[in-house]
């Protein structure tokens, strides 16, 4: 296989992997906050012990997030050189500000967070989870900054020649403002926030099914759904709001997005299957659908892949078409589960309902696969350019290293991540197996797994 | 050209940057230090101290890498993409162990099974060891120089070629040199019969790393002569390399007095001053191309706009007294001796 294909796949892989982790960080983050002001206000140790078995759930994921995180900012300077050289001047303040501001915040009181317990008064202790959570939604918003910039760049100009071209700065605020960049970190943080809220879902609807810790289980799962129906439905405007900033920034993407061949009203697809060859869509769709979304009628003209000359094109639009529709259908079956529940909660029959508690245990799964296909829909979508219109994915990875290097590297980090993943779902399975406290004991306290 | 205190903003950035790699050594440097000696330690209850001294740590210190890392980007992205690109193996390496490293001190307590605890105690301690070791071989690269060619890319190839003597030597000075920083972390945070164990192994981690300190001085005067033009330029430069030996004494000297904390400070002065003079010795290059000079990378060459270094600058302005402030507060709040309970490790 070539350079250029290698590297992409192992960026893919190691991004997609390391993005396991930090929007259950993020989630997690508010959860935990909630649980311990809960327990700070009340008094009430029921929210103690949740506050505390979680942060042990969000010390796991954390970890995961930190020691993958560190490989992605190395793998800009070892596969991705000339992309490195060219958007240094631009690309790196984002990133060290990233490191400065939020990722120091969230390292530091991590160890608060998590062996601090005992060592600091209450009140330092929330102030350090807060920490924690404001620096892990501070990290992401310097991070999809920078992502961002790639996808709309604005306030830069290019100077220099050949291969010595490079981007640089001309307006800092138009460059972390660019066009894209505040619809994708609300989009970002609330996939992370829902991601969080249905990991707790999941692990308190199975306790109340199994009939353990079922008085402090219904707390965190109320606590829970309210936090995931809200961005749920926050969502929904989220993600129509970005889809209308791509199709006025990145056409060819959104023509991508929806399989859009040919300039004129655009159909809109429930579901359906992209031939590139051809340049034809089956599926089942609302004509003028995708008019309607943008410019509310169903008649005006969207612009097709046909505006691009052949090499501006995405190739891959079958898998971006795919993955953006399974990222918005499953976000209409979250809205859909959340807002139900909340329906039963008010017919005072959610606990009840064991059927709906089980999916809950389940959907778990849903928001992870989400924002998995969400960002490969946005990164497929912006090929063949690294960064829109100015420098192309074939100019960008290093030139100097050797396809053997990369397969080794590759090999090196599949095996790893193999290890890490299932290491992280057995010992995230055991202790939510153990549950939040000994059973044993009358009183529900502090596990000390 | 915009300057602070008379000197331009590219030379700003290569002491910001000296200054953030430095504390990165320092403190990732007392804990790989500390891991290195793990296995040195037969009990559990020994060994579970020895990961909780770096336990709520660990990862703040590599915060400073992060930024440091971010900061080399930012303001040298020519020097980033070669060096990265160029030292293609250390760094996946570094990586890998990196990796190893954290997940070993998040899993090892996890399970109570003999071979699961050795497994993790194994992993935590060789990869310690070698990033130190890595630490030191890319800089010794960087301090050799490097087959820097057309376009400013790096024209070597194969696996191994970071793997030269001089890298070497100076890879095995940065793990002794971490090592007797991280006894010395050690016997400030363990006490009673494991301390006079760290006690008895430190004073052989100091003679390895006097021996490695002497033969790494004579080999980069012989190898890298043009390392040291600076210090003949200006005779007050001489105070930086002459200052080393001081503190390298003056750590041993605490510590034969059982003040391991001032030894520890002593010893954190070694690496720092031997950075710094690393740093003098290569100025204003930041990467000798052994090949031609005009593909020297240098400072003025690598270094973003003004614009950018600018606003780098306030940044870095903003944020350090933060950084410095966390770290600070989390030292004092895991100050003292390493005392197990249900949160640790």
């Amino acid at each position: 296989m070539d350079v250029e294909i290698l590297a992409r796949i192992q960026f893919a892989f190691t991004v997609g992997f390391h993005y396991i982790f930090p929007p259950l960080s993020i989630g997690l983050g508010l959860l935990m906050v909630l649980f311990e002001g809960m327990y700070l206000k009340t008094k009430n140790t029921e929210y103690e012990v949740l506050a505390k078995f979680w942060t042990k759930i969000f010390a796991l994921t954390f970890v995961l997030g930190v020691s993958t995180g560190i490989v992605m900012e190395f793998e800009f300077g070892t596969n991705w050189a000339r992309y490195s050289r060219f958007v240094g001047d631009v690309f790196g303040s984002p990133l060290a500000a990233e490191g400065i501001f939020a990722f120091a915040l969230e390292s530091t009181f991590l160890g608060i967070l998590i062996f601090g317990w005992n060592k600091t008064k209450p009140i330092m202790h929330f102030i350090s989870t807060i920490g924690v959570f404001l620096g892990s939604m501070f990290s992401a918003v310097w991070i999809v900054v920078a992502n961002s910039w790639q996808q709309t760049p604005t306030g830069f100009e290019i100077r220099g020649e050949g291969a010595m071209a490079r981007a640089e700065i001309t307006d800092f605020w138009a460059m972390v403002f660019n066009p894209s960049a505040v619809d994708r970190v609300l989009h970002v943080w609330i996939g992370a926030l829902i991601a969080g809220a249905f990991l707790v879902l999941s692990v308190h609807a199975y306790y109340l099914l199994q009939g353990r810790f079922v008085e402090i289980s219904k707390k965190a799962f109320l606590i829970a759904l309210v936090v995931a129906t809200i961005f749920s439905l926050s969502q929904l405007h989220s993600g129509h709001a970005s889809a209308v900033g791509v199709a006025e920034n990145q056409p060819a993407k959104l023509a991508a997005l929806e399989g859009h061949y040919t300039t004129g009203p655009g159909d809109l697809y429930l579901l359906g299957w992209v031939n590139n060859d051809t340049q034809e869509v089956t599926g089942v769709k609302i004509p003028g659908g995708l008019s309607f979304l943008l410019h509310y009628d169903f008649k005006t003209p969207v612009v097709g892949l046909d505006q691009f000359a052949k090499e501006d094109q995405p190739s891959q639009v079958n898998a971006v078409f795919q993955t953006y529709h399974i990222m918005v259908a499953i976000g209409m079956m979250l809205i859909g589960l959340t807002l139900f529940a909340c329906f039963m909660w008010w017919r005072k029959k959610l606990f009840d309902t064991r059927w709906l508690l089980l999916a809950f245990v389940f959907a778990v799964i849903l928001p992870q696969i989400a924002n998995q296909v969400g960002w490969i829909a946005a990164e497929m979508g912006r090929q063949p350019w690294i960064v829109y219109g100015l420098l192309r994915t074939s100019d960008a990875f290093s030139a100097t290293v050797t396809a053997p290097q990369l397969m080794f590297s590759m090999i090196m980090f599949g095996i790893v991540y193999l290890l890490m993943f299932v290491l992280f779902v057995y010992l995230l399975t055991k202790k939510i197996l153990h549950g939040p406290y000994d059973e044993a004991s009358t009183q529900p306290s502090v596990s000390t797994l | 050209m915009e300057t602070i205190l008379g000197l331009d903003y590219p030379s700003v950035w290569f002491i910001i940057i000296a200054v953030l790699f430095i504390g990165y050594a320092i403190l990732d440097g007392y804990d790989f230090g500390a891991g290195s000696w793990h296995l040195f330690f037969k009990d559990n209850t020994e060994r579970r101290i020895a990961i909780n001294s770096v336990g709520p740590l660990w990862d703040g210190n590599e915060v400073w890498l992060v930024i440091g890392g971010g900061a080399l980007f930012a303001g040298f992205p020519l020097m980033y993409a070669t060096l990265f690109s160029g030292m293609y193996v250390p760094f996946m390496l570094f990586l890998l162990f990196l990796i190893f490293r954290a997940i070993s001190i998040e899993f090892r307590s996890k399970e109570p099974m003999t071979w699961w605890t050795k497994t993790w105690d194994t992993s935590y301690s060789v990869s310690s060891g070698m990033l130190a070791l890595l630490l030191g071989v890319v800089l010794g690269n960087v301090l050799q120089g490097m087959q820097v060619g057309d376009n400013f890319d790096y024209a070597g190839a194969g696996f191994f070629e970071f793997l030269t003597p001089y890298p070497l030597v100076i890879g095995l000075l940065s793990l002794t040199l971490m090592m007797w920083h991280g006894a010395l972390y050690l016997m400030y945070k363990t006490e009673g019969a494991m301390q006079q164990q760290i006690i008895s192994l430190g004073k052989k981690g100091f003679i390895l790393f006097v021996v490695l300190y002497i033969a790494a001085t004579l080999f980069t005067v012989y190898a890298t002569p043009q390392n040291l033009s600076v210090f003949h330029s200006n005779p007050v430069f001489w105070l930086f390399p002459l200052l080393v030996p001081v503190a390298i004494a003056l750590s041993y000297i605490f510590y034969t007095k059982t003040k391991y904390v001032y030894g520890f400070i002593c010893s954190s002065l070694t690496i720092g001053l031997l950075l710094i003079v690393a740093a003098m010795g290569v100025f204003p290059n930041l990467l000798v191309s052994t090949i031609d000079p005009a593909h020297t990378i240098t400072i003025y060459n690598a270094a973003s706009s003004e614009k950018t270094l600018g606003i780098m600058l306030l940044i870095v302005s903003i944020g350090t007294p933060l950084l410095i402030a966390y770290t600070v507060i989390a030292l004092y709040i895991f100050r003292g001796k390493v005392k197990l309970d249900e949160t640790s490790y």
